[in-house]
């Protein structure tokens, strides 16, 4: 179970001049299988490739968006590596969802040119974090439920999503570690520290609601045995979170809340998004193509 | 021709970690000589590593510098590199280097991954005097695949490739 050249088109290998954002996506992907498996619609497959990709995607920038304002050096550099580990993620998930649909997209206009509508990531992903404290229960949140949905994608009878998941789960687990270890820090440390980090936890952890509300097109792909029910990830969820509180001396985990005013999946989102989709995508809208 | 290919290729500095070449960093998957020149196969070690582009210029420098002539890198993802394809050679030069080598990737079972909240299998010695004991500093640190951690004994603080 192997695919060629999952890289192949994320690198401009062409020529020497290095990319201003994204890449060149200059080759096709030479000696891929770019068909869906069997009996799976390419547009249905290229929608659930976008819907994990603006997932990481999303997540990726609000991360980078801390460094400089952690409050130690060493969690920026934390934070951005994590960052990075989603961006690398929703590179390829990107360019499988191009790679599919087959219209001419790559993973530069999917990211750049797509606007706020058009997005598929849960809303959770898009949260401002007030505070240190917010951003942790949020990648806490992210990373137990993304672990558990990689760990379950690498059973995917598409390949290219397989292996995704099975690189992806490596990565996540040390994403969930660092974020559950900021938990116990915080819950089991001052007065103040336990006070912001259950406000946090208050905050944020109910509106895990949407993670687990499974989208139709997520239905239909389960069911054809490529990707994941989102509501089957619950118990192990649950879990985890449920552990984090305890050792982290908070209350077990709130009620979670089904999401207000529609799901990020079916393109629903917050003003959060189009803050965040200026900022990213300000330059290759100004500069279409640019390189230096 | 195809060894010496190969050895060329295994030969390349990783360009994070210039201790090492990529062939004791375990990511050249095959290296194969066709008609249309040599096609390197090689695998990222993590999702987002940023040097898979600096790792293909220099492989593709290298073998034209050895008169190889014209060669394509293909990359996969599975299966997924993981640190246990560290070479010994290559675990003596990073501990050498100052860097903990990482230790087994830990194995897993059914079920789901297994939450740790700082329990580590096994100990990371000290790189420097050898302390058989250290404490982490950063989970993360200039690369993703490194932590930041301390040796009690010698107080000096020193890097550990993550296992994974």
């Amino acid at each position: 179970m192997s695919f060629d050249d999952a890289y192949d088109a994320l690198t401009d290998h062409d020529d020497d001049s290095r990319w201003a954002y994204g890449t060149g996506f200059a080759d096709p992907l030479a000696g891929v299988p770019t068909a869906a498996p069997d009996g799976v619609p390419p547009a249905d497959l290229a929608a659930y490739c976008v819907m994990l990709g603006d997932d990481a995607l999303v997540m990726s920038h609000r991360l980078q968006q801390w460094v400089t304002r952690a409050p130690e050096l060493e969690d920026e550099m934390a934070l951005a590596n994590i960052g990075l580990d989603l961006l690398g993620q929703a590179r390829l998930l990107l360019s499988r969802a191009a790679e599919v649909e087959g219209t001419g997209n790559d993973e530069d206009s999917l990211a750049y040119l797509r606007d706020p509508a058009g997005f598929r990531n849960v809303r959770l992903a898009e949260r401002l974090d007030e505070d240190f404290a917010h951003l942790i229960a949020r990648l806490l949140v992210f990373a137990t439920w993304r672990l558990a949905l990689l760990d379950r994608l690498t059973a995917s009878r598409d390949p290219i999503l397989a292996a995704i998941g099975a690189k992806g789960v490596k990565e996540v687990a040390y994403h969930r570690e660092y974020a559950a270890g900021w938990v116990v820090r915080l819950g089991d440390g001052t007065d103040v520290s336990h006070t912001r980090m259950r406000a946090a936890a208050d905050a944020v952890e109910p509106l895990a609601g949407e993670l687990f509300a499974p989208h139709e097109l997520e239905l239909r792909l389960a069911a054809a045995g490529v990707a994941v029910d989102p509501s089957t990830l619950r118990a192990e969820y649950d879990s985890v979170l449920r552990e984090v509180h305890r050792v982290a001396t908070l209350p077990a985990p709130p009620e979670l809340q089904a999401v207000a005013g529609g799901s990020g999946r079916d393109g629903i989102h917050g003003p959060e998004l189009t803050a965040i989709l200026t900022e990213m995508q300000e330059l290759p809208r100004a500069v279409p193509g640019g390189v230096w | 021709m195809t060894a010496t290919a190969a050895e060329v290729v295994e030969a390349v500095a990783d360009p994070e970690l210039p201790v090492l070449t990529l062939g004791e960093l375990g990511i050249v998957r095959d290296v194969r000589a066709g008609e249309d020149g040599v096609v390197v196969t090689i695998t990222p070690t993590y999702s987002g590593c940023p040097a898979m582009e600096a790792m293909r210029d220099d492989i593709v420098r290298a073998l034209a510098e050895a008169g190889f002539g014209p060669a394509r890198v293909r990359t996969v993802l599975a299966p997924a590199w993981t640190t246990d394809w560290i070479s010994e050679t290559g675990r003596a030069k990073l501990a050498a280097a100052g860097i903990a080598p990482p230790g087994a990737a830990p194995r897993r079972g059914a079920g789901p991954v297994p939450l740790m909240l700082g329990v580590r299998a096994a100990s990371v010695a000290c790189p420097r005097c050898g302390h058989a004991e250290s404490e982490q500093l950063a989970a993360f640190s200039a690369t993703a695949c490194r932590e930041l951690r301390r040796c009690p004994a010698c107080r000096e603080p020193f890097e550990h490739v993550k296992e994974i």
